[in-house]
């Protein structure tokens, strides 16, 4: 028996960092795994498109943004609404020393698939002694 | 509503989009606010547009069927985990959901479009002949 669906509340982005555009941004829901040789990283974006995300990894920290091109929403009237919209926004401490130039970004229905390969220091860890 | 300037125009939506949480619009529907996937109701000229929310569902199972003033969306999300990987944070939900549309108005069931992108679900509802307002003459 499948578990019934419920509706996760958005959470909105608190950042220290204000944004000069005094719009909402909401944090994904974001999956995380980790195999031998990548960090996976799995964020629902539901109306981000593909050439409006950001990803990039500073100092270990990874940061994707998605921006919300609101123009679709041009000459709608709400009547009722659930839930509210906006740009995304979330950023990661990573654990493990990532390859950024190998980093891999899918989109597929709303829902961003990264892969952040290991760099090769971070898998081998192996210590070399100076003379 | 317009929205010409790109840097309020979001802010200016998002404040219309806050200001019809949960109307009593929809209330005499079966399963009303709370339940999944969340639902927004647009009017667009004569017809109504439900956008809603459902990133990452297999077309295949996901299930609309309307009669009358309703629209039932049913199906199930699964997910797709990648292989021998350890996990270290889970926050997406999956599972079965059950949800149904109740329009104050009868709607045009042969009429209705669908469209699914970009994890967003677009129906456009447009009314039933019967339900469209007419002008009337005075003789």
């Amino acid at each position: 028996m499948e578990q019934e669906l419920k509706v996760q509340q958005k959470r909105e982005v608190e950042n220290s960092r204000e944004s000069t555009i005094p719009a909402r941004s909401f944090i994904p829901p974001t999956d995380v795994f980790e195999n031998e040789q990548s960090l996976i990283v799995v964020m629902e974006v539901p109306g981000i498109q593909r050439d409006q995300v950001d990803v990039r990894v500073e100092n270990n920290v990874l940061t994707v943004e998605g921006r919300l091109d609101q123009s679709k929403y041009n000459g709608l009237q709400p009547v009722y609404t659930e839930y509210n919209i906006g740009n995304y926004a979330r950023s990661f401490q990573l654990s493990s020393q990532i390859d950024q130039n190998g980093i891999k970004a899918e989109l597929t229905d709303g829902v961003m698939t990264l892969t952040l390969p290991k760099a090769e220091t971070a898998k081998a860890r192996r210590i070399k002694i100076n003379q | 509503m317009l929205y010409n300037d790109p840097f309020s125009a979001l802010s200016a939506l998002q404040r219309a989009l806050e200001s019809r949480i949960s109307s009593g619009w929809m209330s005499t529907g079966t399963s009303g606010a709370g339940g999944y996937p969340p639902i927004n109701i647009f009017q667009q000229g004569d017809d109504y547009v439900a956008i809603i929310e459902l990133p990452g569902i297999d077309r295949s199972k996901l299930n609309i069927e309307a009669k009358g003033n309703t629209v039932r969306l049913h199906g199930s999300k699964t997910p797709d985990l990648p292989k021998e990987a350890s996990v270290h944070r889970r926050e997406r939900s999956f599972g079965a959901f059950d949800r149904i549309i109740s329009l104050p108005v009868p709607i045009n069931v042969e009429q209705i479009r669908a469209e699914y992108r970009d994890g967003i679900l677009a129906l456009s509802l447009p009314p039933a002949e019967s339900a469209k307002p007419r002008t009337i003459k005075i003789s």
